[in-house]
């Protein structure tokens, strides 16, 4: 087991985890036996081919899929055994999304995106409007707030789906192919607002890639070869 | 609120879709608020049946008349307060085709019927002459008839021409009194009878025979029946709604088909709806997946499906009722003849409401059962 980048206490903690998916009458496994630590505060990439279950990791990780076995821990929880409900409680007030298609709601503006998980924490109108707007301004959006999500670029949009991942303030933020639908400037600049977050706000990251270029941005780059963590590569300058 | 505000964005999200989906919901809200409310027109005479009053026929048929005499020996039972007598007459004004109901009926009639509102002047005016008449204001309306107009009649039961003033016109005291009837005297009739058909002299088709205390009305109709018991006509006697109700039993059939075609309606639109919501939930899987990784519950996704189809068939459902009230006072305005009393209810209007629920929350409850139970994994890589 890694120690994470090494002086960080870990916040995620996987032991021996697998997982595999049924298709039709057969079953295919596409984890077994993981083991690693992601310390808090670390910006870790998961890279591997297609198929390699670096995104069923991620799923699992960000507690929106169970491992069939092993321990998964983040933050001292042990998030395979919560039920269901309990798990959605959890992902609400620990854990940032940020998908490779937005995910956005269309008929939302983006001040109304971000403000969705919100309204599962018990915020006055005012509260909700001030935290909101400060996630705005920090992705540099805040004269976008009553736009839709039709009337802003592919990167304003991932911009506000950062937003809504970092406005309920949590530890973790999981990221699937965050610049997989955008041209290299926007993801850049996506990337670039990720590593901000990691570094002055200190949350951690793991970001699942097939882009090497936008995995060197992390500390660390994890290979996932069919079910299975080959090497973890430091990334020295990013 | 912010519910609301999804639920409301969501419905409008498919213009096009929502507003076709609302159109089939309003002609279906209506065409089965019309067809509940011919339903209830055809029930409206019994509805409008007092229960003090019994009526007394030929217990053959109504084909078969009964003899004058038993008015008076009708009167002598205990418990009776009043007999009044009525033929119907069946002649045509002009056209075969202008149909309505007249009666030749003694003047005790309008005390039996105090529902047949007119000015004592008008009613005056027609106990003074032998050939005045009274109509409807219904009827007055649909020909044109004023105070004072002569009326030109064919006779087919009485064949002959007959000859008649209009002398009053009467309105309904209450919503449901048919007012599309003629009555004129029976004396008339009966005299004219003596000289034209002799055989045919002092026969009554019906007698209306007002109860004291509508408790003992079992025991009169017994009593009247008895009394002719073994006659040449004999009598059968029931209550004005059972006497009612028999002539809506000899076309029931129909009265039930046309209740059915009503569900009918219900229950296709119900489909189209359902088939909609299941459109609209399968092309926002992804989002629904979205809400549930952000922590929203299978209740939350529920509640949004729920309530955009409960918008969608609301707002039909209201459309379609605001509509019927025109479209059946339409209806009532040319269908009058066959339907004397077509109003839209209270009751119509509350099965349209009810209609319009069970639509939103049935077309949901599939849809709604199956995003909330898709996996987030599974969700989010469906692409709509």
């Amino acid at each position: 087991m890694s120690d994470g980048n090494g002086a960080a206490p870990a916040l995620v903690r996987l032991h021996d985890i697998t997982k595999s998916y049924k298709r039709g009458a057969q079953i295919v496994p596409v984890l077994s036996g993981i083991s690693f630590d992601i310390g808090a505060g670390e910006f870790l990439a998961l890279m591997g081919p297609s198929g390699s279950g670096k995104s069923t990791l991620l799923n699992l990780i960000a507690g929106i899929d169970q491992p069939d076995s092993g321990e998964l821990l983040v933050d001292g929880v042990n998030i395979g055994a919560l039920s269901e409900v309990e798990l959605a409680d959890w992902r609400a007030g620990n854990v940032g999304f940020i998908f490779q298609f937005y995910n956005l709601m269309p008929v939302l503006t983006a001040f109304e995106n971000v403000e969705l998980p919100l309204l599962l924490a018990s915020l006055s109108r005012a509260e909700r409007r001030d935290h909101v707007e400060a996630v705005l301004d920090l992705v540099g959006l805040q004269d976008r707030a009553e736009h839709y999500p039709s009337e802003l670029s592919g990167g304003q949009q991932q911009r506000v789906a950062i937003a809504r991942a970092l406005v309920s303030d949590p530890n973790l933020i999981v990221a699937d192919e965050p610049t997989g639908d955008l041209d290299r400037e926007s993801a850049e600049d996506i990337l670039k607002l990720m590593q901000t977050l990691n570094r002055e706000l200190n949350k951690t990251i793991i970001m699942v890639t097939h882009d090497a270029r936008a995995a060197a941005h992390a500390h660390a780059i994890m290979h996932l070869e069919k079910g299975e963590l080959s090497a973890r590569e430091e990334v020295t300058e990013h | 609120m912010h519910l609301l505000k999804l639920i409301s964005r969501n419905a409008l999200r498919h213009k096009l879709r929502t507003s076709l989906t609302v159109l089939g919901l309003v002609v279906a809200v209506l065409a089965f608020g019309l067809l509940q409310t011919v339903v209830g027109a055809w029930y409206a005479k019994a509805e409008a049946a007092k229960a003090n009053r019994l009526v007394t026929r030929n217990a053959i048929s109504l084909v078969f008349s009964m003899p004058l005499a038993y008015r008076q020996k009708i009167r002598a039972i205990e418990g009776v307060k009043q007999v009044s007598l009525a033929n119907w007459v069946g002649s045509i004004y002009k056209e075969p085709k202008n149909f309505f109901a007249q009666f030749a009926v003694d003047d005790a009639y309008f005390d039996a019927y105090p529902e047949y509102v007119m000015s004592e002047q008008q009613k005056h005016d027609y106990m003074h002459d032998r050939k005045g008449c009274i109509v409807g204001r219904r009827l007055a309306e649909t020909y044109g008839f004023k105070v004072g107009d002569s009326l030109a009649m064919r006779g087919a039961i009485f064949p002959g021409d007959w000859n008649f003033v209009v002398r009053a016109i009467y309105d309904g005291a209450e919503k449901n009194t048919d007012t599309a009837q003629m009555f004129f005297h029976w004396d008339y009739l009966n005299e004219t009878v003596k000289i034209r058909y002799p055989r045919r002299l002092d026969q009554v088709g019906v007698y209306i025979v007002v109860v004291a205390d509508s408790d003992n009305s079992a025991r009169i109709a017994l009593d009247v029946d008895k009394l002719f018991k073994n006659s040449a006509a004999e009598t059968l006697t029931e209550t004005e709604k059972a006497f009612q109700l028999g002539f809506i039993s000899m076309s029931a059939t129909i009265v039930e088909g046309v209740r059915l075609i009503s569900y009918l309606v219900i229950f296709i639109i119900m489909a189209v709806m359902a088939n909609t919501i299941a459109m609209t939930v399968r092309e926002r899987t992804s989002e629904y997946a979205t809400l549930k990784a952000l922590g929203f519950g299978p209740a939350f996704v529920g509640a949004l499906i729920y309530g955009e189809s409960l918008v969608i068939a609301l707002s039909g459902g209201v459309l379609g009722i605001l509509l019927t009230f025109p479209v059946g006072a339409g209806f009532a305005s040319q269908l009058g003849k066959f339907f004397p009393v077509f109003q839209v209810s209270l009751a119509t209007v509350q099965l349209q409401i009810v209609c319009a629920v069970v639509v939103g929350v049935a077309a949901a409850i599939v849809p709604a059962r199956q995003a909330g139970r898709i996996k987030i994994v599974d969700g989010l890589r469906s692409i709509a």
